[in-house]
């Protein structure tokens, strides 16, 4: 690998890009629905409680795993996109 | 068949097969003992990382203290989760990409400086032992109780099975030997759950029973749990916590330590490639998760079957007997983690909420003097299959699942503790010459040493297992997540940066800690009282971790800037982590 050729340097980007876009979504979750706007969600029920309670003790989890399979998908179709990928 | 025969045939028999796969996977290079040879498939890596990863606290504590703590002790089960996101997406796959046995060696290459390497090691040991300590903790609980023998006796047993497994496997016995224990962890966690799922909602699935109709009154098992415990005067269950910043930053501190632990990370090195090790990260979260998503529903139900054990005939009517309690607090007395004392002399047992001046009227009117039984965060997980009437056998798969959690995490953070003493300080700096033998060799007998100074700390803990171990997600957090982040993700961050950077987050993490916990834990020793009108702005001990490590990216750039660019060298180095291509196996050189 060549280090500074363009293409590595925009498959960096393509990553930081893909990293913070997930990241925003494992925030909302849970520092967002979970915590800080659970009082917003209060008024949706789900099953004796409110959606943040659930967000706090299901939903958060199940996010993070549907985040990380995306991820890894996602990336390794970029490695291969830029020719990155292992042999 | 006794009750005691069959702990002692399901414990006895998942020791045997545990040192059988040992035996099977005995390591003969050190690429073996620190990395499994590097040829892990990713959901094989996938479930041994599940196992490393939950400890006694998963699979002990974190359900007694979300029955206790209701709402606010979600931050567990996010803080234990979320961490992995920032594990597969951060760290793992560039860490694998540089392809090196320990993670203090990333930190010494990445940083030119064996001082770095040295520092990387000492936050290492600290966040290690620390964590070794509550596992210990935990595994003497569950010995005591399942085995019928005395907590040190017990702890003793665990060392030398842990000893037999770890130091002839390595890491290729290590996981293996994982995977089996995830099996046998898992399945004793979620059968009691999905059949008292089933008795008080009729739905086999736990996390969607805890959301479905309490079969018994009508009402949603969570308003019913609520009702209950607020007759009492305790909290509402699911009540909304009013210090949101302390929730924010314990979960956070949670999060970064769980992706700085440095045995969770070594374990990305087994793999054979960097897309196997993004891989790796979805899978240890599934399985981490069939538990984490199990966890809030034993915990809303057993605090709900504790309650109507003891008042049978609803909260407004007497409590039992105390003659005619259920055997399982007869025997859970024994042990000292359930205690009775009769404050009103009616017989009967007044479990609620004395500390709530709200309530004091109603007890007093009910006649009721004071709290008369208290029982220990710990043993709701291990109670739960006699709480709700379950068979004998699955008690006995509880007791194999508590050790089974408590010794695979154990075993991964001894193989993390031995693999920096020999081959970061002996071999990086000690004695580089050594023989992959005598290499193999010092593995060996550091993680011996480690085995002897880790059952004697859980002899004597200073704390219960999930609150120690938080601790050692703080240093963790503070220290190794952001040197490790930073030597990715930047190539402005130098030695003299990065040095300073970690010494200053694990400082700062450590007096916050010591100042509420007492000096190295020890009782007695703390300069302010550990409560929360003393802590800086609502910020627990527990949660410092995340300011700690906001220190540690703040020194470490601002060093890096007043001081020399790293050499070109280096910077190439940061270059090559970061595109997959090329990737061999773990190796030494």
């Amino acid at each position: 690998m060549s280090g500074h050729s363009y293409d590595a340097e925009n498959y960096w980007k393509a990553n930081l890009r893909l990293i913070f876009g997930s990241l925003i979504i494992w925030a909302l979750v849970s520092y967002g629905a979970a915590i800080l706007l659970r009082p917003m969600l209060a008024g949706i029920e789900v099953g004796g409680t409110d959606l943040g309670f659930w967000f706090a003790q299901q939903g958060s989890i199940i996010t993070f795993i549907i985040l990380i399979f995306f991820y890894a998908w996602r990336m390794n179709k970029i490695d291969e996109k830029f020719g990155v990928h292992e042999e | 068949m006794s009750q005691f025969a069959i702990n002692l045939l399901f414990v006895g028999g998942s020791f045997l097969l545990y040192i059988g796969i040992a035996v099977w996977a005995k390591a003969g290079s050190t690429s073996d003992f620190y990395v499994a040879g590097g040829g892990v498939h990713p959901v094989t890596n996938g479930m041994a990382i599940g196992a490393d990863w939950m400890s006694a606290a998963s699979f002990i504590s974190m359900a007694g203290l979300i029955a206790a703590g209701g709402y606010a002790n979600s931050t567990f089960l996010m803080g234990w989760t979320g961490g992995y996101v920032l594990l597969a997406m951060l760290l793992a796959p560039y860490l694998r990409k540089f392809g090196k046995f320990t993670v203090p060696e990333f930190i010494g290459d990445r940083y030119y400086s064996a001082n770095a390497r040295l520092v990387a090691v000492i936050c290492l040991i600290v966040a290690s032992v620390t964590y070794v300590i509550g596992q210990m903790a935990g595994a003497g609980v569950a010995f005591s109780r399942f085995l019928e023998v005395e907590a040190t006796n017990g702890l003793i047993i665990a060392a030398i099975v842990v000893f037999i497994y770890a130091v002839l496997g390595g890491m290729k016995g290590i996981t293996y030997t994982q995977v089996a224990q995830y099996c046998v962890l898992i399945v004793a966690y979620t059968i009691p759950a999905v059949f008292i799922s089933l008795q008080l909602t009729g739905n086999p699935i736990p996390g969607l029973g805890m959301f479905s109709t309490h079969t018994e009154s009508g009402l949603p098992l969570l308003t019913k749990l609520n009702q209950v415990i607020t007759d009492l005067g305790f909290n509402q269950y699911t009540a909304d916590v009013d210090n949101k910043l302390n929730m924010v930053l314990f979960t956070l501190s949670l999060m970064i330590g769980t992706a700085g632990l440095p045995h969770v990370i070594i374990r990305f090195f087994t793999v054979p490639k960097v897309s196997d090790a993004r891989w790796s990260g979805g899978w240890a979260l599934v399985f981490i998760a069939l538990l984490y998503l199990t966890a809030p529903a034993v915990a809303s139900m057993a605090r709900l079957n504790l309650m109507t054990t003891i008042y049978p005939e609803g909260t407004q009517a007497q409590p039992i007997e105390y003659d005619q309690r259920p055997g399982w607090i007869a025997t859970w007395e024994e042990t000292g983690l359930i205690t009775y004392e009769d404050k009103n002399n009616d017989g009967r047992i007044q479990l609620y909420n004395d500390k709530n001046a709200d309530f004091a009227a109603t007890a007093s009117e009910r006649g009721w003097a004071g709290n008369e039984m208290v029982v220990n965060n710990d043993i709701l997980v291990l109670a739960n299959p006699e709480i709700a009437n379950l068979p004998g056998w699955v008690i006995g798969l509880i007791a194999a699942g508590g050790l089974a959690a408590a010794l695979s995490t154990a075993a991964g953070l001894l193989l993390a503790i031995s693999s920096a003493v020999s081959h970061d300080l002996i071999k990086g700096r000690l004695n580089p010459n050594i023989s992959d033998k005598g290499e193999l060799l010092a593995a060996r007998i550091s993680m011996a040493i480690a085995i002897v100074v880790a059952t004697w700390l859980g002899a004597n803990p200073p704390g219960f297992a999930a609150q120690v171990v938080a601790l050692a997600f703080g240093i963790a957090g503070a220290s190794l997540f952001p040197a490790l982040m930073m030597g990715i993700f930047s190539k402005r961050v130098n030695n003299v940066g990065a040095i300073s950077g970690m010494l200053a987050g694990l400082t700062f993490t450590l007096v916050y800690i010591f100042t509420y916990k007492g000096w190295l834990f020890i009782p007695g020793t703390n300069t302010l009282a550990d409560s929360p009108e003393n802590w800086v702005l609502g910020i627990s001990p527990l949660s410092i971790g995340a300011i700690g490590a906001i220190v540690n990216f703040a020194v470490a750039f601002g060093v890096s800037k007043v001081t020399a660019e790293p050499p070109v060298e280096i910077q190439e180095l940061v270059e090559s982590v970061r595109y997959p291509r090329g990737a061999g196996t773990a190796h030494d050189h």
